[in-house]
């Protein structure tokens, strides 16, 4: 099914004239080629999945635009130059991400502690004192110096010398697992992840594993986001058209998000 | 909005240029012609900053102040690639090499030939996966030649050395792996038997580093990192300032230009900002990113290294050209490296010791008072610190720089170098859900905005030897093109919107200009071609950080697109539309 993606990709400015007329009928994802579990070429990550439910629903055939999810995504994909190149939606899109229209949130997640269950410490705040003596993982993202909203707050707190970042500029050689297989083989005590991103891993680890949800205090950057799908702005009737396929099938997406051990916050009670 | 504290610079009146030049301080840029003579070498454009000085500057003066007028457009060429065309043609005997962004296309053109038709094509296979792949824009800046052979590195990280004549494969060799961040936008250089190249990728952790390939078999000879232990870095002083082994991942790219004394066997070159932590999680200097190194290019150790922003809060890119001026400096005859950076400060330095001569400001600085020339430290104003969990209003320069890697020209007939600035400042302000690698985090917001008197940029001459301005040109838009300037007194740069002009090098009095197809960000050229007649030569093609907007027409409905570049270039879109065209242009 890879080589038929790529097959897609190539052929596309071939296709482009009866796939860019009025009545094109496909369901044009951006998505990240290695980003698993959320997605890759393999079709096999949660968005994938996702994407395959709305598109049934839709009755459109999902095609992918590949693209690191990283600067320039959404102008390489839903805005690229050609407009053979363009896809309409983002499965994942946290709630007011800009440079989307994003829908309803369909779920919500948080950024969690990751840790061995046989360890001797249990890590419940950023302010537990353990913090400051062992060996903490950490995503590294790019962008003007932003990095994930706990290790913000961690710094606040003087957390900083024991922390270790890994690189989120996924490939075969650095993908999105090695934070966890570390804590797995004790090269750090603890990582803090985004949930979506741990909870596969967790789940599929021989070694019992915490995974525990972090609470920001009052005066913290938020841990816990609303996700959404994002639709190229302007396609006024195509969002209208995902916001009701999502309502049909918000059994279907709770479920595939459960399969991959993605830790779910109740929307309701933390919206603030 | 808060008023400035700093008000706009003064323009210098005309009565100081004629006295720094009635007390005429000898200035003679190593390497390069008697002023204004043209010499053998004018005729040819064989280096991206014409010598190795990098002072871009071209005898030729059949195109003068006088004739200027009758400048009209000889013949063009399509690039057949849209994005921006940074960067300009080479020209060695009767042939012009023109390149293009990714697919990074190389075109041989015959100018004995009318039209001057292609010679031949060069088109690299590299993975078609590279692009969505790799971390950052399809610019590319440039080949280099020497010895028959063209150089160029490919947005996979490939050097490749073309045969002259035909555009054959000599030898290619990876300096690095896009899967992991890593990419080469900037120009080789070739020094004696070695051809030198950067790295690019600092948002994404990647450590800088520089290579020297043997010009005939493309072996590596040395490589030496911005970041770690003296063995790798070939100057101590870095391993300390960073917390355990996140010189690891440092950043200090090296994706600007190169330049050489040749007398004092020494490279220089500057390196980018440190790694992608946020500054609180990356305690201590980051050295050496943010840095001028000289380096003999023998060994690739270091003999000095002098780093302008230490702790970068701001992402003040540090990797601009180093323009290389013989000069007096209070009556001492120097050798100086001129170096004029994004965080807004022009430097002279002695660039046989590293030694500090000069620091100030040549556009709208606030985020520091001053630079102590003992020290080398920048005087940081605590009132315009960023960080992400709070607002910063009036940040002078923005991200994009004072100056950005268009480079300067320095002229010897008038001692003056001429600096394609910007008047840009930024605001650090609220918070803002942003999403990376599949991660919803928090950012703050930056945008970009015209500095004090609203203009976007501005073309200044500069006074090298009192570090003062002379003379600007104020710009609608950023001057996101280099400067070219000639022994005609005739000083060339582009604009945004797709003006090439010329200026009078002793006044800055507009002579000439002419719109191109589409906005200019790269550097014009001259030569004489084979009819004996003098050429201008520049490439068009909007793109680069300033014009993202037309290049992926992102509409200006979201000023914090393309890291803040879209508050302040958001209307470029009505100036001008993507292209890639080269525009040559003789007396008529």
């Amino acid at each position: 099914m890879t080589k038929s993606t790529y097959t897609i990709a190539a052929v596309l400015l071939l296709v482009a004239s009866c796939a860019f007329g009025a009545d094109a009928k496909q369901f044009r994802v951006c998505a990240d080629p290695e980003n698993f579990p959320s997605s890759n070429r393999k079709m096999e990550g949660f968005e994938n999945k996702i994407a395959e439910v709305i598109a049934r629903d839709l009755g459109e055939p999902v095609i992918y635009i590949w693209w690191g999810q990283r600067r320039g995504f959404i102008r390489n994909t839903m805005n690229a130059t050609l407009k053979e190149g363009r896809c309409d939606v983002m499965i994942g899109a946290p709630a007011g991400y800009d440079l989307v229209r994003t829908t309803k949130p369909y779920y919500r997640s948080t950024y969690v502690f990751v840790y061995r269950k046989d360890r001797s410490f249990q890590l419940k705040t950023l302010d537990d004192p353990i913090l400051k003596k062992i060996k903490i993982g950490v995503h590294l993202l790019g962008e003007d110096y932003s990095n994930p909203p706990p290790v913000h707050e961690l710094a606040k707190r003087g957390v900083v010398d024991n922390v270790v970042g890994f690189d989120t500029f996924y490939s075969a050689q650095n993908p999105p697992s090695s934070i966890i297989d570390a804590v797995a083989s004790g090269k750090i005590d603890a990582a803090i992840v985004w949930g979506p991103t741990a909870g596969y891993f967790v789940l599929h680890q021989k070694i019992p594993m915490a995974m525990v949800p972090i609470p920001s205090a009052k005066t913290d950057l938020p841990f816990a986001f609303d996700i959404s799908m994002g639709i190229r702005r302007g396609d006024d009737v195509l969002y209208d058209r995902v916001e009701k396929a999502i309502d049909r099938n918000r059994a279907d997406i709770t479920k595939i998000l459960k399969d991959y051990g993605v830790p779910l916050l109740d929307r309701k009670a933390s919206a603030k | 909005m808060k008023r400035l504290s700093i008000p706009l610079l003064a323009i210098v009146a005309l009565p100081l240029f004629t006295a720094a030049c009635g007390s005429g301080p000898v200035v003679q840029a190593p390497g390069a012609p008697a002023a204004s003579t043209a010499s053998a070498e004018d005729k040819e454009w064989t280096m991206q900053n014409k010598n190795y000085a990098s002072t871009r500057y071209s005898g030729l003066d059949s195109i003068n102040t006088g004739n200027i007028k009758n400048l009209k457009v000889a013949w063009t060429f399509s690039t057949g690639v849209l994005r921006g065309h940074e960067g300009g043609p080479l020209v060695i005997g009767s042939t012009m090499y023109v390149h293009t962004p990714f697919p990074n296309i190389v075109y041989a053109l015959d100018l004995t030939k009318e039209g001057a038709p292609v010679k031949w094509k060069y088109t690299p296979k590299q993975d078609p996966k590279v692009i969505p792949v790799a971390c950052c824009d399809t610019v590319n800046r440039g080949l280099a030649y020497a010895n028959g052979k063209i150089f160029q590195n490919q947005l996979d990280t490939t050097t490749v050395a073309l045969d002259a004549e035909t555009g054959k494969e000599l030898w290619k060799v990876k300096q690095g792996d896009y899967k992991q961040g890593q990419t080469i936008t900037a120009a080789p250089l070739v020094i004696k038997d070695k051809v030198i190249s950067g790295v690019s990728g600092g948002e994404f952790g990647v450590r800088g580093f520089v290579t020297a390939n043997d010009v005939n078999t493309g072996k590596q000879v040395w490589r030496m990192y911005s970041t770690g232990p003296e063995s790798e870095v070939g100057f101590p002083g870095s391993e300390e300032t960073w917390k355990g082994d996140e010189w690891k991942r440092g950043g200090g790219t090296t994706w600007g230009w190169y330049s050489y004394d040749p007398e004092l066997n020494l490279m220089y070159y500057g390196t980018g900002n440190p790694g992608s932590w946020n500054p609180d999680q990356r305690p201590g200097d980051n050295k050496w990113s943010m840095t001028i190194f000289a380096r003999n290019p023998d060994t690739g150790k270091a003999a000095w290294a002098y780093q302008k922003t230490p702790h970068d809060r701001w992402d003040y890119d540090g990797i601009n050209e180093m323009v290389l001026v013989d000069i007096n400096i209070k009556g001492q005859p120097r050798k100086v490296l001129a170096n004029f950076d994004r965080n807004g400060f022009a430097y002279m330095l002695d660039r046989k010791t590293g030694e500090l001569l000069m620091a100030d400001p040549f556009v709208v600085v606030n985020w520091a008072t001053g630079v102590d020339l003992k020290t080398g430290r920048p005087i940081e104003n605590p009132e315009k610190l960023t960080s992400s969990t709070k607002n910063t209003k009036d940040i002078c320069p923005s991200a994009m720089g004072g100056k950005n890697q268009q480079p300067v020209a320095f002229s010897p007939k008038t001692n003056l170098i001429y600096v394609p600035t910007n008047n840009l400042c930024m605001d650090y302000e609220g918070v803002q859900v942003k999403y990376q690698a599949g991660q919803p985090y928090v950012g703050a917001i930056v945008v970009s905005h015209a500095g004090p008197g609203g203009n976007r940029g501005e073309f200044i001459a500069w006074d090298p030897t009192t570090n003062k301005k002379v003379w600007g040109v104020k710009e609608g838009l950023a001057n996101w093109g280099g400067a070219l300037a000639t022994g005609g007194d005739v000083v060339f740069y582009g604009t945004m919107e797709g003006w090439l002009k010329a200026v009078d090098a002793k006044t800055g009095a507009p002579l000439w200009k002419f719109k191109t197809p589409s906005g200019i960000i790269g550097n014009p050229i001259t030569y004489i071609g084979p009819d004996n007649k003098q050429y201008v030569a520049v490439l068009s093609g909007i793109g680069g950080w300033s014009g993202i907007g037309v290049a992926a027409e992102i509409g200006a409905e979201d000023p914090t697109a393309g890291l803040g570049a879209l508050g302040a270039f958001g209307d470029v879109g009505s100036f001008s539309n993507q292209g890639g065209v080269l525009t040559v242009f003789s007396l008529q």
